[in-house]
């Protein structure tokens, strides 16, 4: 089971990488997205894989899933939609202000500096 | 008045002359005058026993932990100080009131006036090294704004800047020097500073304190090399140039030096470096200012070489030339700042300050005459007049100093300066005022009125009678002062103006003639002097402020050069490097944990998740299929939370799944449905080996934290422990949220809150653009769906808007004890009123909607604070909480906990936020071509029935 989040993360990661390298605004949104499910995950991960415990006090339960990642995340992905929409709202009002969804500032220019170095 | 008061009144005082300028210019006036009044005689009250010897003080701790304390001490220098730039300050104020011109907005000027009279104060009051660089900084700030007045001038912007970047480098030194000054002592207080004399001296830091601290010393009183920004800064207005540059800011350097003169001064560097420096000064300025034509421009750097003099008295070290430099600081400020004013007379009664432009106002402004002619010959050193007597003493401690095994070059040196200063006081007075009258004067001069001559003429007559009687006049008061400096006995002195025939007296005689002789030869001097190549200070200046501009701007624009892809993969690769280097810097236990089995249900989450997000990757160019993919991978990850007992975050990630990609798909309207593949294949190989070491990495990382065990207890326990007793609710997740951490979240909603109020304001913006018009004449697609609001959708969308209302009040409720709570329900209720929106359109549902959703998010964090409040009345923290249960007739037992009015608060929040972004992308559908219907669906049978029917 730990393979299979740990292998999941890293997935996530570098698709959420990958995507965020790409050089028009939209593949880049969709690369934050899954950097954001990545390190959720990551983070409800640290408090270790419970499987079947109960998330809510009962009475004669020794042990319960860990709470305080949950807490912690849960209020992330609520934050993380907030910053996804700013940044949707950003890449569009700059899309429809200067006709291209390039990332970078001088669009191909900038790319083939870069790649030159 | 206590000490601290004294020091705030200027400050305090500063808001008052912007409200009272609506009363009137001269209630502005009254009222700033009142104010350094006020704090003037509370001054005064505490001199008495400061002559005594007495040393007031206050102490008051700000962080104590820091060394930082409000610490005040008032002893016979501070007095002094205080006394001089309250005093004159008084008399600049009044005088500013005639000098400042109708359009000038006075307010600003008084208001920038005291703050920075607060400051100095603050600089002479305090008893903390610390405290006293924030008041030093404030001088340079609140001196920018006065040198920067008049902000139509370029010259006065330019002088403004110049004084800022010096005096601020010079303050950035200082910071240090007292820094490391405090370190060798072990406290930041002046008085045990004053103290350890041996321990500051013998230590191997001495030196290089010593000089950052002379570095903010030099700056601050223009002393050579730095003594550039002074004449720059006369561009200020006069009064300015009156108070800051001859009275009081240029001294807070010289105030430094006999503040730390018992712990400093004494030994060979402190000499070399501080005498060697205000001798330079010295010749330097007063060469200069005998060939300066603006009034105001000689004057300027007569102060240079009148504060190098005085530099150069504390440079000696020896106890008598600390008493001189004490009574040159009373009789300079005297002499000067009416000259200063002065000067501003001639040039607001002229229109000029061109020397050579004027002449012969004798007759024409006798006062002013009279004013300068007292001042100037005080300057020039002429007896009857108090300079005379300072620079009498000056010529008697300068002949007794040996300079490296040279016994003249200091006395001639010091001689040469005082027959300049002859010859430029001279000039002042004889080009300005004698000679025969002309008829081509910018304006026609005449004596202003009293007001403004009343503060030089005041200044002038103390010239005359510390000049006459100067023993019964500042006796006792350089007495006190110079006791303070010194620290230690006082050395024997007389304050007379007959010391019988000695040599200082000679020399005194000669600088006179010789000044004389220079002024006579003025003439050809000057256009040598003109005809000479000169460094200018401003050209070197600009050059290096140019270059050092150009060095940053060229770093920013290689580091900067606009390509977003390379900041975020030079970011990447960073961390990933700076993971490694700490994953096998350190050392990490073993893993202990058991790895658990898993069945077929999570492997097949976990193959779908793969294949969702390499497909994603692999077709990422169809955009709108990557964002299909993309919501695959999400309702695999809220499943996950659900299997991995976290159903709070299933719901939340499910809920928030189905917004964000509703969002992504209004963007997606207007954006390209591909994207082109512009990608070098080395880009994408490159990119794709960053991807996979991210990948590796992370995933190693993770499978490293899940198999090993917590280093540390977890404070998971606690929460468990005390969810129910404490917090009153069995959701340990959700007594977390509102209660334990309510104050992340309460922090977490604003931010919510906010980000869709910028969503809110983008939009707005964007709208309000050429882009908002084009939007809204975009030709409507004619593939689009004919069917925009199909009757199957209203018509569920209705039905089950009420049932998903109800489910967010049930999720709502149930959240406290069980899986659900304010995040969660609003955004349940925030799906089931978009899906109004998306099933009628924008306008219908707008038109339906009764509360605006900036009020509904104001609404919220009013809530949650009010709830956090409300503890305060029980004489409770902030946001503690409290519950009870309650009977409500068909439901059964409730819980009612004062955290469910919180979460009340995290729910209005989220809907407003939800709401208002989707909202606010809805906006650009609705003009681009949208035609508003007024009814909410395309096809209504009802509207289309007859009216028998109907009514039937």
């Amino acid at each position: 089971m730990e393979y299979l989040l740990a292998s999941a993360i890293g997935a996530l990661t570098a698709a959420g990488i990958y995507l965020t390298l790409r050089l028009r605004t939209f593949p880049v949104i969709l690369g934050i997205s899954m950097l954001t499910y990545a390190v959720n995950l990551f983070l409800f991960a640290s408090g270790r894989i419970a499987i079947n415990l109960p998330p809510v006090l009962l009475n004669n339960t020794p042990t319960y899933a860990d709470p305080l990642p949950q807490a912690l995340v849960l209020t992330a992905i609520v934050i993380s939609f907030g910053m996804t929409a700013v940044v949707v709202l950003m890449a569009l009002g700059a899309f429809l202000s200067s006709k291209n969804d390039h990332v970078n500032l001088s669009g191909d220019a900038a790319d083939e500096q870069e790649v030159g170095k | 008045m206590t000490l601290i008061l004294i020091a705030a009144l200027p400050f305090l005082g500063a808001l008052l002359p912007g409200l009272m300028i609506r009363a009137g210019r001269d209630a502005c006036a009254w009222t700033t005058a009142s104010v350094t009044l006020t704090a003037l005689v509370g001054l005064l009250v505490h001199a008495p026993a400061v002559m005594r010897g007495e040393v007031i003080q206050f102490q008051l701790e700000w962080m104590p932990l820091l060394g930082l304390n409000v610490n005040f001490f008032l002893d016979g220098l501070g007095l002094l100080f205080a006394g001089l730039i309250l005093g004159i300050g008084l008399l600049i104020i009044i005088y500013a009131r005639f000098y400042l011109a109708r359009q000038d907005p006075m307010g600003q000027f008084y208001t920038y006036l005291l703050l920075f009279q607060g400051a100095m104060v603050g600089i002479v009051l305090s008893d903390n090294i610390l405290l006293l660089l924030i008041f030093w900084e404030l001088t340079s700030l609140s001196s920018f704004l006065l040198i920067g007045y008049w902000k139509h001038l370029p010259e006065g912007r330019q002088g403004a800047r110049m004084a800022l970047a010096v005096t601020g480098m010079g303050g950035l030194a200082l910071i240090g020097g007292m820094l490391i000054l405090g370190n060798i002592v072990g406290s930041y207080d002046l008085t045990v500073i004053l103290d350890n004399k041996e321990l500051i001296q013998a230590s191997p830091l001495y030196l290089p304190a010593l000089i950052l601290i002379l570095l903010g010393c030099f700056t601050k009183s223009a002393q050579f090399p730095f003594h550039f920004w002074l004449p720059h800064a006369m561009a200020a207005p006069t009064p300015v140039s009156a108070y800051l540059h001859s009275a009081t800011m240029v001294k807070a350097g010289l105030f430094l030096m006999a503040r730390l003169w018992p712990v400093l001064a004494g030994t060979p560097e402190w000499f070399y470096i501080v005498a060697t420096t205000g001798l330079i000064t010295m010749v330097l300025g007063a060469v200069i200012a005998l060939f300066k034509d603006d009034l105001k421009a000689l004057l300027a750097f007569s102060t240079v070489s009148h504060l190098g003099l005085i530099t150069m008295l504390l440079g000696f070290g020896t106890p008598f030339a600390a008493v001189v430099a004490v009574f040159h600081i009373i009789n300079h400020a005297t002499f000067k700042a009416a000259l200063f004013m002065s000067a501003g007379i001639v040039d607001h009664e002229t229109h000029t300050r061109d020397i050579k432009r004027l002449g012969g106002l004798r007759h024409l402004m006798p006062v002013t005459f009279t004013i300068v002619t007292v001042a100037g010959l005080s300057m020039a050193g002429i007896p009857l007049f108090n300079g005379f007597l300072s620079k009498e003493m000056m010529l008697d401690a300068a002949r007794n100093t040996v300079w490296s095994g040279n016994p003249w070059i200091i006395p001639a040196l010091a001689t040469l300066g005082a027959l300049f200063s002859v010859a430029y006081s001279f000039r002042l007075i004889v080009h300005t005022f004698l000679g025969p009258k002309r008829d081509d004067y910018p304006a026609k001069p005449h004596d202003p009125g009293f007001g403004m001559w009343a503060s030089p003429a005041l200044l002038a007559v103390l010239v005359v009678l510390i000049g006459i009687m100067p023993a019964l006049m500042v006796g006792p008061l350089v007495a006190v002062a110079s006791g303070a400096v010194i620290g230690d006995d006082l050395p024997y002195y007389s304050l007379k103006i007959w010391h019988g025939v000695n040599l200082p007296l000679f020399l005194s005689i000669i600088a006179v003639v010789g000044g004389l002789a220079l002024l006579a030869l003025h003439r050809p001097l000057d256009a040598g002097w003109i005809k000479a190549r000169r460094p200018e200070a401003k050209v070197m200046f600009d050059a290096i402020v140019g270059a050092v501009t150009r060095a940053a701007q060229s770093l920013t624009d290689g580091l900067h050069n606009g390509a977003m892809t390379r900041y975020a993969s030079v970011f990447i690769v960073a961390v990933i490097a700076a993971g490694t280097t700490a994953w096998f810097g350190g050392t990490a236990a073993a893993p202990l944990r058991e790895v658990q089995e898993f069945g077929l249900v999570p492997l097949t989450g976990w193959f779908l998740l793969i294949v969702a997000t390499g497909c994603m990757v692999a077709f990422h160019r169809n955009r709108l299929l990557a964002l299909v993919l993309m919501g695959i991978a999400g309702l695999i990850v809220s499943v996950a939370f659900a299997y991995m007992s976290a159903p709070d975050l299933a719901l939340t990630q499910i809920s928030v799944e189905v917004v964000t990609i509703i969002l992504l798909l209004l963007a997606l309207n207007f954006l390209p449905k591909t994207t082109p593949n512009e990608s070098t294949n080395t880009k994408h190989w490159r990119d794709g080996m960053i991807a996979i070491l991210g990948g590796l990495a992370v995933g190693g990382l993770a499978l490293a934290m899940l198999l090993s065990d917590f280093s540390q207890e977890s404070i998971s326990a606690f929460h468990l422990a005390n969810s129910k007793p404490g917090g009153g609710g069995t959701n340990v997740v959700n007594v977390i949220l509102v209660d334990f951490r309510g104050f992340d979240t309460f922090g977490e909603i604003i931010v919510l809150g906010i980000a869709a109020l910028v969503i809110f304001a983008m939009t707005e913006s964007v709208l309000d653009s050429p882009v908002g018009a084009a939007l809204k004449n975009r030709p409507v697609n004619p593939n689009e769906a004919g069917d925009r609001h199909p009757l199957m959708m209203v018509v569920a969308t209705r039905v089950m808007m009420p049932i998903a209302l109800m489910v967010g009040v049930f999720i709502f409720l149930r959240g406290h004890n069980e899986p659900g709570g304010g995040f969660i329900a609003g955004l349940i209720v925030a799906i089931a009123l978009v899906m109004q929106y998306m099933a009628s359109g924008f306008d219908w549902a707008a038109a339906r909607q009764r509360y605006p959703y900036h009020t509904i998010i104001a609404l919220g964090v009013f809530a949650a604070a009010f709830t956090g409040i409300g503890s305060w009345f029980a004489d409770r923290p902030f946001l503690t909480s409290n519950y009870g249960y309650f009977q409500i007739p068909p439901m059964g037992e409730f819980e009612l906990a004062t955290a469910m009015a919180f979460d009340v608060g995290v729910f209005l929040c989220v809907v407003g936020a939800v709401m208002l972004a989707l909202e606010s992308l809805s906006r650009f559908a609705h003009r681009a071509g949208e035609r508003p219907s007024p009814y909410p669906m395309d096809i209504d049978p009802s509207r289309d029935m007859p009216q028998e029917a109907k009514d039937a």
